[in-house]
């Protein structure tokens, strides 16, 4: 290396290794790079050695053999004959439904309560702030656990459903909310029934244009729509109609009670309730308090200046703080997300059929391939959790600020 | 003016104030301002009127038509069924009986003054840190604290302990010493070798003429016995107190920029936080044997420790970092222009206020933590929950429910609760822009 | 040989255990504990009570390991594992050996490298029903929904069977018994499976014991037993005598109560052998002459630990059924002493 340099150079002395500025960045690193890497071989070899004294190998052949239990709820065909992969991917999906579902939900719940907690009616504002408080400091397995308990222990059983003068009835006549398990109608798919799909999706397309046109002809000239209304009747109407005009061809299958509980309709774990309201409103605790902080950081300044420019209070909310306090609430947002989809793992807890309970557990248990499947299921979430942050980050940096 | 008091429009004596009008003062008034200021918000009231009721109607008999002496759910019963007509209350008996699992596990009922002496003695260690009118003095204290919590809760010689918090003097003089003889570089070196010599080769000896010699110990509690709430705050404090150092290396690392070592860093910091805490704890469980020689096990208390330091170490360098990111840029550049090298000026500029601006977020990380070591139930450890279920499973408490895990959230709402208070109060003293 | 690696400060604290040796024997005599792994808790089999005393079952065959190799019952160290945890606590060396009412399968045995040394409980997977569903056998259980302790085998024989009958169910799998428990009595699910011995010890603890039924379908073979590691056979022959001499002690009519008279001496051969007044089976175990004394003195014989943990005088009131003696029409057998 001494060699290369040219002859303005003072000549390279092996202690300017150290001393020399220039040259000490590249040596700490080099010795940081030869320890790191010396430290995850040490890893591998006891592994290796260790597997070895056990006689056990490393080896994902088991995804490929049969599982033999069964999951449920589950998105995707799968019985006990198919393959643990199969099952990794039932409980990965499972995984991602609840999470995905949970921060909707958190979402919304967070921004309410946020909101609530700073208005002026003085008892809900109260009891936003003991919601936050007790969600915030108890752990989320405990709420898990005591939601799931609430759901077996105070909604009815199947069999009061029973009889001539049933002591329970559905839910609006379509909905089953039992002790066991929730029902509610699942849709059945006439003939014709894809042409209103088609429809429904143009009309979302067509609410997406309408929005866009709205907006700058707002720019250009100043009118304002009445943007929400249209948006809706796009949204209702078109589908609506073509759903009349073909006779109906989407019908809706009703729970039926059966011997133990309930026949058709789309069963919806318990389990799967419970997580998802406990995740839901475990993580909108903290979101309201994102949502609070992020509200009191945009100065009282802005929403003055927005009442002395004639903006209304509802305007003043969407065009003036809302925007600024986006900025403040996101990053905490993600994070947040990120926590609901890693906190997703604790349905074990209630037996709800996650990545954690499938691969991580009965798969783990029925081969004792602890190794592999561990850390098959840590590489997994690692995706799943750098996924969403990276399309969240994406999401943040489009509401920076832009700073030129 | 004087004009004016002789024109016969003008009154020369006040009315008496009358008080305002009823709808204008008092109760009356707050109650139309705050609760029935419009038709949204009196919805808002009626509907929280309502919660309120739903909720306490059916909380207070449970909580005050209970039973508080009973040996069993059978007894319970049969007493409110006597009492009340019913058996819907609370059976608080099982607290009653075993309160003491729940909080200190198998710990020996007769040496319960230790943890509760060492979880004291943990406020006047923390004090210099969390409040600055304590004098300086007392973080002395807290240096040697940890190794006196551990006396405290595990017992046995004290020599161990003592010998262990050696090494860490022999460190720093290790470092002094060669640095004025041999240079920075080896002195660094000799910071970290020769502890790790004495530690590996000498302590243990050394620990064991002393305790020969001048036995002072306390009756030793092996880690088995160690559970419940004890164990959530054991395995939390020492996750927070370790990954300290380690959490602020990386935030260091993370913000260098020196490209492997900033890499290293990231990716670990990543990589934590991208996997649930519960696969790390079955790490630590499961997988850690297979990564060290196969001489070296530990405890599965100690791989839980390892892990979890591990795991906090990635979110404390992430607050550490928010932290180092607030300070103006200009303290950098002051630091530079001074004339102090890297780990000077961060030592004397950069950290001190760096890591004030962050304890709000340390704590909050530790509350995280704390409320996070219930997983620990999911690897066979017995903390509050473990304990909920193995007095569950004892015969005559089979069936309880909600009573224990009311116990227990209750438990940890205090904790939380209180720790949360103080962060904002602190988050409110750091606070020194006025708006 | 011993090699010790000395982690100053964690061991001076009781923390670390960082000794790897050749004998679990010499490990278990050196530490002066027996580590056993039982569950985190299963009515009749292992739970600790208020005073922190670990009892059951399971845990009478710990104290029995630690009476004969140690010569005290209680220098136990109880280690609770969940199914999950339970094999690699073994398998590291973390517990010396497994009474964690563990199914005897081939591939645990084989695969997981394993030594089950013997039978403490011939249980099957049941399932429990409430009398008012009207089922009374396992066959109508078509559409039920499951609760299903996980972690076991049960998951696969539910499955198993339920494909053998054509029949569907809902599965529930849940973590614990006593989670489990909640789940069935709140009427959450129709079913309940798991051992019977389980079902029975669950059923006994119930409000309303007699509005819930056992269906008779048996649907599994499960030999539960105390398991230890591969390759440390002295170990795994102490272990698998010490159940034996609590099974032959009853066969040959020795109980606490007559423990000490019987070990003065008798005209039973067997029963000399068995308490080490004659011959030196101890000695050849690497154990002292009354380490089969010793390991009946904790909680008496097979049956006397049957009887005083889930036999018919206590809430759960097991029948003894498969787990009689050979010589009463059960499977309980112990190969000679001699």
């Amino acid at each position: 290396m001494s060699t290369t340099y040219d002859a303005s150079e003072p000549s390279f002395r092996l202690s300017m290794l150290i001393y020399d500025t220039r040259y000490r960045s590249l040596t700490i690193q080099v010795v940081a790079f030869i320890l790191f890497m010396s430290g995850i071989a040490w890893l591998i070899s006891n592994a290796y050695f260790n597997l070895q004294d056990l006689g056990k190998d490393f080896d994902f052949g088991f995804l490929g053999s049969r599982a033999g239990y069964d999951i449920s709820p589950r998105l995707i065909e799968y019985s006990n004959d198919s393959t643990h992969f199969r099952a990794t991917l039932i409980g990965l999906l499972n995984t991602l439904l609840v999470a995905f579902l949970g921060c909707i939900l958190a979402t919304i719940v967070g921004v309410i309560a946020g909101v609530l907690r700073l208005s002026n009616n003085w008892i809900t504002a109260r009891l936003m702030t003991i919601y936050v408080e007790a969600f915030r400091n108890i752990p989320v397995l405990l709420w898990i656990l005591l939601f799931f308990a609430f759901f077996t222990e105070s909604l009815p059983h199947p069999r009061t459903f029973k009889g001539e003068d049933p002591e329970s009835t559905l839910f609006l006549g379509s909905i089953a909310f039992t002790r066991q398990d929730a029902w509610i109608p699942a849709p059945i798919m006439g003939t014709g029934s894809n042409i209103i799909l088609i429809i429904f999706a143009l009309s979302l397309f067509a609410i997406w244009f309408f929005g866009r046109w709205a907006k700058r002809r707002q720019e250009a000239t100043g009118d304002i729509l009445p943007t929400f209304w249209i948006k809706l009747a796009i949204f209702v109407l078109p589908t609506l109609a073509m759903y009349l005009v073909l006779g109906r061809p989407i019908t809706l299958e009703y729970p039926e009670i059966s011997r133990f509980s309930f026949d058709g309709g789309i069963r919806v774990k318990n389990a799967m309730l419970a997580l998802w309201l406990a995740l839901s409103l475990y993580t909108g605790a903290f979101i309201a308090e994102a949502v609070r902080a992020g509200i009191l950081a945009v100065s009282s300044g802005q929403t003055e200046a927005s009442f002395a420019l004639g903006l209304r209070p509802n305007r003043t909310m969407s065009l003036v703080i809302l925007p600024q306090a986006l900025r403040v609430i996101i990053p905490p947002l993600i994070s947040q997300y990120l926590n609901l989809t890693k906190n997703s793992s604790l349905a074990i807890a209630v037996g709800y059929m996650d990545l954690r309970a499938t691969l991580g557990g009965i798969t783990l248990n029925q081969t004792g391939r602890e190794l592999e499947c561990m850390l098959l299921m840590m590489l997994i979430y690692l995706i799943v959790s750098l996924i969403i942050s990276g399309a969240m980050n994406v999401y943040n940096s489009s509401v920076k600020l832009k700073e030129r | 003016m004087t004009s004016s008091q002789h024109a016969s429009y003008v009154r020369t004596e006040m009315l008496p104030e009358s008080p305002p009008p009823l709808t204008e003062s008092g109760i009356v008034k707050w109650v139309k301002e705050n609760l029935f200021s419009g038709w949204i918000n009196s919805l808002l009231t009626v509907v929280s009127l309502y919660v309120i009721y739903v909720c306490l109607s059916h909380i207070i008999p449970w909580v005050f038509q209970s039973v508080w002496n009973a040996g069993s759910l059978t007894e319970c019963r049969e007493i409110a069924q006597e009492a009340y007509g019913h058996t819907h209350g609370a059976c608080w008996a099982v607290i009653k009986e075993r309160w003491h699992q729940l909080l200190f596990g198998f710990y020996p009922q007769d040496l319960y003054w230790r943890p509760i002496l060492a979880f004291l003695l943990m406020f006047v260690a923390l004090a210099p840190i969390l409040f600055d009118r304590v004098p300086r003095k007392l973080l002395f204290f807290t240096a040697i604290y940890p190794f006196l919590m551990i006396w405290l809760c595990w017992g046995g010689s004290i020599w161990g302990p003592v010998c262990a918090a050696l090494g860490f003097v022999i460190g720093y003089f290790t470092l002094i010493t060669l640095e004025k003889v041999a240079g920075s570089l080896i002195a660094i070196i000799g910071m970290f070798v020769v502890p790790v010599m004495w530690w590996l080769y000498l302590s243990g000896p050394v620990s064991e003429m002393l305790t020969s010699t001048l036995p002072i110990g306390l009756q030793a509690v092996g880690s088995k016995d160690i559970g419940g709430f004890m164990l959530s705050f054991i395995i939390g404090l020492s996750g927070i107190a370790l990954s300290f150092p380690i959490g602020l290396l990386l935030a260091l690392g993370r913000q260098s920029n020196l490209f492997i070592v900033k890499s290293i860093c990231v990716g670990f910091i990543e990589f934590i936080r991208g996997v649930p805490l519960i696969t790390l704890l079955f790490v630590a469980s499961l997988l850690l044997g297979y990564f060290l020689p196969k001489e070296v096990t530990f405890d599965l208390i100690v791989r839980v420790i390892i892990l979890v330091t591990l795991f906090a170490a990635a979110y404390m360098a992430e607050v550490i970092r928010g932290g180092l990111a607030a300070l103006p840029r200009g303290q950098y550049e002051a630091a530079d222009a001074l004339g102090l090298d890297y780990w000077k000026s961060m030592r004397l500029i950069i950290l001190p206020q760096a890591l004030k601006i962050s304890i709000p977020g340390i704590v909050s990380t530790f509350i995280g933590l704390f409320k996070d070591t219930v997983l620990v139930v999911f690897v066979g450890l017995q903390d509050p929950i473990g304990f909920s279920n193995l007095i569950r499973a004892a015969t005559e408490w089979n069936g309880i429910y909600w009573e224990l895990f009311v116990f227990i959230g209750a438990c940890f709402f205090v904790c939380c609760f209180s720790m949360s208070r103080y962060s904002m109060y602190l988050e409110r003293k750091l606070q020194t822009d006025h708006r | 040989m011993k090699k010790s690696v000395f982690f100053g400060t964690l061991a001076a604290a009781g923390l670390a255990a960082g000794f790897a040796a050749a004998g679990t024997l010499d490990d278990v005599k050196a530490n002066g504990t027996l580590k056993c792994g039982v569950t985190t808790g299963l009515v009749g089999f292992a739970a600790p009570d208020a005073s922190g005393k670990w009892e059951g079952f399971d845990v009478s065959v710990c104290r029995a390991v630690a009476a004969a190799v140690l010569g005290d019952g209680e220098k136990v160290e109880f280690v609770p594992t969940t199914g999950q945890t339970r094999f690699t606590a073994l398998a590291s060396g973390e517990i010396d050996m497994l009474a964690r009412n563990t199914t005897w399968t081939f591939s645990r045995d084989v695969d997981l490298k394993f030594t089950f040394v013997g039978v403490n409980y011939y249980d099957g997977q049941g399932f429990m029903v409430r009398k008012d569903l009207g089922v009374s056998s396992a066959t109508e259980l078509d559409g039920a929904t499951v609760c299903i302790q996980t972690g076991t085998t049960t998951e696969l024989n539910l499955a198993d069977y339920f494909k053998a009958n054509n029949m569907s169910y809902e599965p529930v799998p849940i973590e614990t018994n006593a989670e489990a428990q909640q789940q069935y009595l709140a009427g959450a699910c129709d079913v309940y499976t798991t051992d019977a011995s389980g079902l029975a010890a669950t059923r006994a603890t119930f409000e309303d014991a007699d509005a819930h039924m056992v269906l008779p379908e048996i649907i599994s073979k499960e030999p539960l037993g105390p398991l230890v590691r591969h390759g440390d056979d002295q170990w795994g022959d102490i272990v698998r005598w010490t159940l034996n001499a609590l099974i032959a002690a009853e066969e040959l009519g020795v109980t606490s109560a007559n423990l000490e008279e019987m070990a003065k001496g008798t005209n039973n051969p067997e029963i000399n052998r068995l308490l080490g007044t004659e011959g030196d089976l101890g000695g050849m175990l690497g154990l002292g002459a009354t380490w089969a004394k010793d390991a009946i003195s904790v909680g008496g014989n097979y049956g006397e630990v049957f009887a005083a943990n889930i036999g018919e005088g206590t809430p759960i009131a097991l029948a003894r059924g498969l787990n009689a003696q050979w010589t009463q029409g059960g499977l309980i057998y112990s190969p000679p002493f001699r």
